[in-house]
């Protein structure tokens, strides 16, 4: 065998390249929902959250240790998030092959751990393995199903070495579904609504029943009436939605909101005609989906006021605020609150 | 004979797929009915509504688009003398598709997005024409299509930028079903938008189409015969230009339509212009409307107009190539 510089150069750098990881991985060992064993520090300092679901929850739990967000906050979220957050640099997001985050920007925010809270398949496992191995930052999966949300909230709170606060949210988010079910035990299947959710300036784009994006809708008992081809996101035809004749809209576009009243092919549709096309409030998160994380219990309160109005007697603002005040930290006067709320 | 009863064939051929989509649809309305409803003497306000806000604009569109995409195909392959060609090769589709999606990012109403789609598909061409007139050789049909294809390249890549910025929750897939192309959305006052555009373009079309038919000889041949080429290619042109931009902002991008319809349309007519743009008028209309008629009824969710053109476009496309070149040289 004959050695030459070049060769030795290599096995150095492959030497430099497996010892590196390995020296940021003393720490506790926590075994994510991709059943990796990742050893996670003691005390995460700087977290990068790889998507906008993770964004939300790292947020509500420790947004002390944001290194940055995914996408930037809008100037019409600001007031509903904490100042000294708001104002951290947007990095990307890691999804796979179609990052907008590069490697190296991230190592230069110099973050101890990754978090993502999604999907978990054969791609996000992969993808986790893959950036820990190549940064050298462990990377911690935590299952993003709306099922299992309070366990969710507590391993990622065990995972970000903040236990108390997570059993805060996570006894929050228990009562809220505890709350719906209660809700739901009294009406029975055929006094639920039928709703459509309209995204898109034009109303046509939709969540099919059992997307992630409408799973909430369920949830509060809606019958999704888009029982579609696919478990995604489809465009449908104003004739298919006038033929559905849902007794009750929800929609994410403020464009929409304002002008389906107006709108010809609309008309005739019972939510239009009865005045029940609701617009969700989407600042600083959405209540629907826009990320699919944590924001959505105040969703599943939203809903229920909507769907419901003769048996939910609550009071939603203050339902809001005290969301709010939980989970992001502020406290939004009465004027943001209605602004919030009246959209 | 046959040839004199093509274009009837092709009239009742259209009038029947009209018919088709006219009485189809999502919403019940019994096919008998459909006549006493438009005709006001049903009582169902709501079966009219339906029927005129939305399922005959969309059926008008259809028919609008599938003319305006074939005829423009037909008349770029003239120009060009290249069968190969499509509606798209001077970048009008991916110039359109790139102010579409530029609106959708930017939050405009759709009216607005469908007029910044027709504004830069014809300032795309308007651009690859200018560069290739004041280029070496200028003005020669290769320069030409080179010129659109680099254009058209940086339209695609705006697109994918455009796709990179935006929110990837409500914006981008407000942009990826746009870029497969959709009638779903159409309103009488989009097909209003598109309609002056598109008869603008095709009417000079068919009023030069005996002079078109001399391009296809070659410019040499053509100037013998009395007929400015450079001059006359540019004006069919800019009228095949126009009628796709227009098409194209209304509808997204529908790709095949506008390389297979005048293929067909040549099987029966032969290769003259003159005789080939009536039946392809016809023959796409038609064809579109049934597409259509397709995309909103096999699933209950809208299927997308690019993916059903392509998918029968493509095996028909295999089959003439399969047949050879004879019905382009004859």
């Amino acid at each position: 065998m004959r050695y030459s510089p070049a060769s030795a150069l290599k096995v150095a750098a492959l030497i430099a390249l497996t010892a590196l990881p390995a020296a940021a991985f003393d720490g506790t060992p926590f075994t994510d929902a991709t059943g990796r064993e990742v050893q996670v520090p003691a005390n995460p300092a700087r977290v990068f959250a790889a998507g906008p679901p993770a964004a939300t929850l790292l947020y509500t739990l420790k947004p002390a240790a944001m290194i940055g967000w995914v996408r930037a906050p809008k100037t019409s979220d600001l007031p509903f998030l904490r100042p000294e957050v708001a104002a951290l640099p947007e990095l990307g997001r890691l999804t796979g092959k179609g990052d907008t985050l590069n490697l190296e920007v991230l190592l230069s925010a110099t973050p101890d751990l990754i978090v993502d809270y999604g999907t978990v398949s054969g791609t996000y496992t992969d993808l986790a393995a893959r950036v820990q191995d190549q940064s050298g930052v462990p990377y911690v999966l935590v299952d993003g199903s709306f099922a299992v949300l309070p366990q969710s909230i507590r391993d990622m709170g065990k995972v970000l070495a903040v236990p108390e606060r997570a059993d805060q949210l996570a006894a929050y988010a228990e009562a809220t579904l505890a709350e719906i079910d209660a809700l739901l035990a009294e009406i029975p299947e055929a006094e639920r609504p039928t709703v459509y959710l309209a995204r898109g300036s034009e109303g046509l784009e939709t969540a099919a029943k059992g997307s992630i994006n409408a799973e909430i809708i369920e949830r509060v008992g809606g019958r999704n009436v888009a029982d579609l081809e696919t478990k995604g996101l489809a465009n449908v035809s104003a004739e298919q939605v006038q033929a559905w004749a849902p007794q009750v809209i929800i929609t994410i576009d403020r464009d929409f909101a304002a002008r389906v009243a107006t709108m010809p092919e609309w008309q005739g549709v019972p939510a239009v005609t009865n005045g029940r096309v609701y617009l969700a409030p989407a600042t600083p998160f959405g209540f629907i989906d826009a990320p699919p994380s944590v924001n959505r219990l105040i969703g599943l309160k939203w809903l229920a006021h909507k769907f419901y109005p003769e048996k939910v007697k609550t009071d939603l603002t203050t339902a809001v605020e005290e969301f709010y005040d939980l989970f992001y930290g502020v406290k939004p006067d009465g004027a943001a609150l209605a602004a919030l709320l009246g959209g | 004979m046959a040839d004199r009863a093509l274009i009837p064939l092709l009239l009742v051929g259209l009038i029947l797929a009209l018919l088709l989509a006219a009485a189809t649809g999502a919403f019940p309305i019994p096919p008998g009915r459909i006549v006493a409803v438009l005709a006001g003497r049903d009582g169902d306000a709501q079966a009219a509504a339906v029927l005129w806000n939305i399922r005959l604009p969309r059926v008008l569109a259809a028919a609008l688009v599938g003319a305006a995409l074939s005829g423009a195909g037909a008349a770029y392959q003239t120009v060009f003398r290249n069968p190969l060609v499509s509606p798209d090769i001077l970048g009008v589709s991916a110039g359109a598709g790139f102010g579409a999606v530029l609106g959708i990012l930017l939050g405009l109403p759709v009216l607005a997005i469908q007029l910044m789609g027709f504004g830069t598909g014809l300032a795309t061409v308007g651009l690859v024409l200018l560069l290739s007139l004041s280029l070496r050789g200028g003005g020669q049909v290769l320069v030409m299509v080179l010129c659109g294809i680099a254009i058209g390249a940086l339209a695609g890549a705006g697109i994918s930028l455009v796709k990179l910025l935006a929110d990837p929750e409500s914006q981008l897939p407000a942009i990826t079903f746009w870029l497969m192309g959709s009638l779903a959305g159409i309103k009488r006052p989009d097909v209003a938008a598109a309609l002056p555009a598109i008869v603008t373009g095709l009417v000079p079309l068919i009023l030069l189409r005996w002079r078109i038919c001399l391009l296809a000889l070659g410019d040499d041949e053509a100037r013998s015969l009395g007929v400015e080429a450079g001059r006359l290619r540019l004006l069919v042109i800019a009228c095949a230009t126009l009628v796709t931009a227009a098409a194209v902002s209304m509808a997204g991008v529908i790709g095949w339509v506008g390389l297979m319809v005048p293929h067909m349309a040549r099987l029966a007519t032969g290769p003259r212009f003159d005789r080939l743009l009536p039946a392809t008028l016809l023959a796409g209309a038609a064809f579109m409307v049934l597409v259509d008629t397709a995309a909103r009824s096999i699933a209950t969710m809208e299927v997308p107009l690019g993916i059903l053109t392509a998918v029968l476009g493509a095996p028909v496309f295999l089959w003439l190539l399969a047949r050879g070149a004879r019905t382009w040289s004859e």
